[in-house]
């Protein structure tokens, strides 16, 4: 018979003998993550280092753990050795299109995919899912070719303007917290003799404040981050973006990785200060994303 | 007028009441910015390159019928495509395993009612936020065989140093490191699949007699398969088209040349449309038997609650 365990130690109802092993458990499951969180944390502290070291800091052996001087002068250097102000401003310019369109876009289709109900939408759904195996290897020519026909090569536009036709991940994200919303008070909303658009507006959207600051800070992410894209179709250099701009540093530089370095620094540093920022949000989303599906 | 209204052929029967017809209206409405997308951004292009795979075009002519000489050259002529499948494979094979067992491993170490959980749930995710080039920037320099600082650090620890990126035999392993710090993205959606395991499946296994690596293997990964399944899926696609850092730190003999970089240079590079198109439809196809293969096999080894009668 199972017999109700008492609450106040719920742990503890092993032997006494157990609980050294339990101890030594705990230490080692710390040591691990210590030891592996440094490992992790690395890369980051060589990163900044290295963007504080002068040219001949850089290739001293055994290496130079803290540079001395601190070479701060690397970083506004590295922001005049690219035009890199100009590269900021395309890059902020493609990744607000894209949060702003993006994240009306794909909640106007998620509520078309979740509060209304219509025949054949699975079905419809099943398409919507399954597009997000779709390789991009085998859109990107025919893609490319349209835009180019267009005359958007070197223009944003192609980096832009897909996502005014939302983001069929995003959707479905959207759409999983769509649901849990009650039909009761759209329905309650109907009777008062609201429109389907009026209750997208005014009720789903303030209530799925959450899900769509996920959908925002992915889509932030995802265009700032992009390399291929801007690859693909900027090849103006007063269009480029950091990520491109970057990439040419690399090329152009050779060995001045103290600037390099201090350029990399600067251009992920909005992406962790964002992610400090809406750290909850992220966990958030990334739950929101997978599994329960 | 009147006449012609009654004798006005029987409207065509409706499959849908009114009330149906406006739900069908107003869905179709709201996903409308989507079925754009995907005609335009999908469905034609597609079938566009289905169609392009089977020709000759350099974009500047139109295209000239071929037949299957692209796939035959692919399969027969190319001189790197078996070293590029290989080097795929290799990747893939390699990286999407590691990178499970670390974070089924490393979410598990963070279940166990640790302190300090966000402080180490932030420090390993942070590095799959790190845009792609930038972390290609930083690895280049850390892998530099001489200043670098793994190969420090091996020195250091009395272990012989690699060349990495320099090396054709440790190319590939350099980038397969780079993707590791990574790890953090997936880690997370296992720690989250984790904390929803409910607790009485534990205390049950408990009273049943059962110690700490029973309960991990009868509790915890049965558990844990479902998002397994998620992230092996999207591991697998994402592994075969893998291209950014790889084109950024390309190793040395084409030992680093993926399936992506090998379109990318005939579609980009060399401008045969044709061939690019032929190269990306085998590889749908072959991300598309594996999904489907994944998806037959899954209800053998994905454990879904649901399933059972409770």
């Amino acid at each position: 018979m199972s017999v109700a365990k008492p609450i106040t130690q719920p742990i503890n109802i092993r032997p006494h003998k157990l609980n050294r092993l339990h101890l030594v458990q705990r230490v080692l499951v710390y040591a691990l993550l210590i030891a592996f969180g440094a490992v992790v944390a690395l890369p980051f502290f060589w990163l900044v280092t290295t963007s504080l070291k002068a040219p001949g800091q850089l290739f001293k052996l055994p290496i130079q753990w803290i540079p001395d001087p601190f070479m701060w002068s690397n970083y506004p250097r590295a922001t005049t050795y690219i035009p890199f102000f100009t590269y900021f401003g395309n890059t902020l310019y493609i990744a607000g299109f894209n949060v702003v369109a993006n994240v009306i876009s794909s909640s106007l289709v998620a509520y078309g995919f979740s509060r209304i109900n219509w025949p054949g939408r699975n079905t419809v759904f099943i398409v919507l899912v399954s597009t997000l195996i779709l390789p991009f290897a085998v859109t990107l020519i025919p893609t490319f070719i349209v835009f180019r026909n267009l005359g958007w090569i070197g223009t944003p536009n192609p980096l832009t303007f897909p996502a005014l036709t939302a983001n069929a991940f995003h959707v479905f994200l959207l759409r999983q917290f769509f649901m849990t919303i009650p039909q009761e008070l759209s329905q309650a909303a109907k009777i008062d003799g609201a429109s389907e658009f009026q209750i997208y507006w005014k009720l789903i959207l303030p209530l799925a404040k959450p899900a769509l600051a996920v959908v925002a800070l992915f889509t932030f992410i995802g265009s700032w981050n992009d390399f291929l894209g801007p690859l693909i179709y900027l090849n103006k250099k007063e269009t480029y973006t950091l990520s491109l701009g970057l990439y040419g540093f690399l090329t152009r530089s050779g060995n001045q990785w103290g600037l390099l370095m201090a350029a990399v620094t600067i251009m992920i540093s909005p992406i962790i200060v964002l992610f400090f920022l809406a750290q909850r949000t992220f966990i958030e989303g990334i739950t929101l994303t997978g599994i329960k599906g | 007028m009147a006449n012609t209204f009654i004798n006005s052929p029987p409207k065509p029967r409706r499959r849908f009441g009114p009330l149906v017809r406006k739900d069908l209206v107003n869905g179709l409405l709201f996903i409308s910015p989507w079925v754009l997308g995907f005609i335009v951004f999908q469905a034609y292009p597609v079938l566009a390159s289905l169609y392009y795979s089977l020709t000759n075009y350099d974009i500047v002519s139109p295209p000239k019928f071929a037949g299957l000489s692209n796939y035959v050259e692919m399969f027969t002529t190319d001189p790197n495509y078996f070293r590029v499948v290989r080097n795929t494979l290799f990747y893939a094979g390699i990286a999407i395993p590691l990178n499970m067992v670390v974070a089924v491993c490393i979410a598990m170490l963070l279940n166990q009612r640790v302190r300090g959980l966000s402080f180490f749930r932030t420090l390993f995710f942070l590095p799959s936020v790190v845009p792609e080039i930038a972390s290609a920037l930083l690895w280049a320099w850390i892998l530099n065989p001489q200043f670098g600082l793994i190969n420090n650090v091996l020195k250091l620890l009395g272990l012989p140093t690699v060349g990495w990126m320099a090396d054709p035999a440790w190319a590939k392993p350099g980038l397969i490191l780079i993707g590791l710090w990574g790890f953090g993205g997936s880690m997370v959606i296992y720690l989250a699949s984790l904390q929803d395991i409910p607790r009485h499946l534990y205390e049950a296994a408990e009273i049943d007699g059962a110690n700490s690596w029973q309960k991990t293997f009868s509790v915890t990964i049965p558990m844990l398969t479902p998002t397994i399944f998620f992230n092996l899926i999207l591991g697998i696609i994402g592994a075969l088209q893998y291209f950014t850092t790889a084109f950024v730190l390309s190793g040395p003999a084409g030992s680093t040349t993926f399936y992506s970089l090998h379109i990318f240079a005939y579609a980009f590079t060399y401008f045969r449309m044709g061939y690019a198109s032929a190269l990306a439809w085998v590889l749908f196809a072959v991300v598309l038997l594996i999904t489907l293969l994944l998806f037959k096999t899954s209800g053998r080894w994905v454990y879904y609650e649901g399933d059972k009668p409770e």
